[in-house]
């Protein structure tokens, strides 16, 4: 059974559709790559798969459950499916260990003394064991999407989703996020992730999904269609980005 | 006549016992305005259509007319019309609990929406329910936002106080004109009426600003 499957699924904003009759399957372990121009309902597409958008028609099943089935299913889907923002949204007034700690604490009923113990880890894991007493505020940007990365980790979820994880940082800051997200593909997890990194697509991306007008328009291999764009607007694209 | 400043220090225990008036009235009206503030704010904010279109018109009424007419209207009027006969301290707190609620909820309302949706999004992204993103995240953050302009509201309601004169109640400004209409000591009794005022709104800013030192603005 696929883990996430989009079933001629719509969004609309007033006339706009944002999402239109999307028709998609994501199996377990696959890397898949969103990308296309701005206002191609990337994000949308994404942004539904934990319920921050609700869908308009269709329906949209992920582990099992359709986001349409009521405020506590969303809770139980977005457990298994993590986010990460273009804008990391860290808790400011929680310093880096207490951002990780919040949802095995809050969600998952963890103890304190355990979550902590979660959260050290996964700050370890991300390289920023040394940053655990720091706040938001005194990380550099790259350091901060690290910590929100085991920030939605540490609530032990099937799938991550990453919302142009690096569109917000420098260039060079923007390889040690992409390296986390690297190690995190290499150890089989599920990922969907909107980005304009191309050579991160190619090199670790198992899919690439092309999304024009808020229809995927390019469904293929990363190395394959990013080499030899099946599409003249996808290839007007890449020369962009 | 010559000014006596002597003569403040033989009606001070009347007006510290007017000011304990205040102080009361003051206190108790902002515990409750505080309460009533924060509900109508989360109204305003969160609640669907019929919530936050009753919360709307309870800010827009009390906003919209004195607070001297509120008080009136508490004492004089909802005997006639409701059968309810209430004292003037219970009328003058209830006055300050329904005027400051008023204005604190727009407060509320506009530290909670001020914080990035950002944030709430990834409280909800882990899967929190929508209120506990509210008490844990939002709600720490607003809260800090919250206390310039509840230490105006404070101070306001304060002075506020002083209105109650019209209903009889004994607060400071009350027992200044009483002193006042018996020795006629005009200079020396508004001046020293003053001042404990000055007392009280300083105190008042004091704690206020020691709060919002000790709690870093994010």
């Amino acid at each position: 059974m696929s883990i996430i499957e989009f079933k001629n699924t719509s969004k609309h904003f007033g006339d706009l559709k944002v999402l239109d009759k999307a028709t998609l399957s994501i199996e377990a372990g696959e890397v898949v790559v969103l990308v296309g121009p701005s206002g191609s309902g990337k994000s949308t597409l994404l942004r539904c798969i934990n319920g921050l958008e609700s869908i308009t028609s269709g329906d949209l099943i992920v582990d099992g459950l359709s986001v349409t089935g009521g405020a506590k299913q969303l809770r139980e889907i977005r457990q298994e499916a993590g986010m990460v923002f273009q804008q990391f949204n860290l808790f400011p007034q929680l310093t880096a260990l207490e951002n990780v700690a919040f949802g095995p604490r809050k969600v998952r009923g963890m103890s304190r003394e355990v979550a902590r113990e979660v959260a050290r880890d996964l700050l370890e894991k991300v390289g920023l064991r040394d940053k655990a007493g720091h706040y938001p505020s005194e990380l550099s940007g790259g350091q901060q999407q690290r910590v929100a990365i085991a920030r939605a980790l540490a609530v032990k979820p099937k799938v991550m989703l990453f919302d142009e994880p690096t569109s917000a940082l420098d260039p060079e800051l923007k390889q040690e996020v992409l390296n986390v997200m690297r190690a995190l593909a290499e150890e089989g997890m599920t990922m969907v992730v909107v980005t304009h990194e191309m050579g991160f697509a190619k090199q670790v991306g198992t899919r690439l999904i092309f999304m024009e007008h808020g229809k995927i328009a390019v469904d293929g291999d990363p190395r394959e269609v990013i080499d030899t764009p099946p599409n003249d607007r996808m290839k007007d694209f890449l020369q962009h980005v | 006549m010559e000014t006596d400043w002597s003569v403040i220090f033989d009606f001070l225990p009347e007006l510290l016992k007017g000011a304990k008036t205040t102080v009361y009235i003051t206190l108790a009206g902002l515990v409750g305005g505080l309460i009533l503030g924060t509900v109508a704010g989360m109204m305003r904010a969160y609640g669907g259509r019929v919530l936050n279109g009753v919360a709307f018109a309870y800010i827009e009424v009390i906003r919209g007319t004195p607070i001297v007419v509120q008080v009136m209207f508490l004492y004089f009027a909802l005997p006639v019309l409701a059968d309810l006969r209430i004292d003037p301290m219970t009328a003058a707190v209830l006055a300050i609990v329904v005027n400051a609620g008023a204005y604190i909820a727009e407060i509320v309302r506009g530290a909670f929406l001020s914080i990035g949706k950002g944030l709430t999004e990834a409280g909800l992204a882990i899967g929190l329910p929508h209120w506990k993103v509210l008490v844990y995240i939002v709600g720490p953050l607003a809260f800090r936002r919250l206390i310039p302009p509840l230490g105006n509201q404070f101070i306001v309601s304060l002075k506020d106080t002083s209105l109650f004169i019209v209903i009889g109640v004994g607060e400071l400004t009350r027992t200044g004109q009483e002193i006042m209409a018996s020795n006629f000591r005009a200079v020396e009794i508004w001046t020293a009426v003053a001042v404990i005022y000055l007392i009280m709104t300083g105190t008042l800013s004091l704690i206020l600003r020691t709060i919002e030192k000790r709690m870093r603005i994010l």
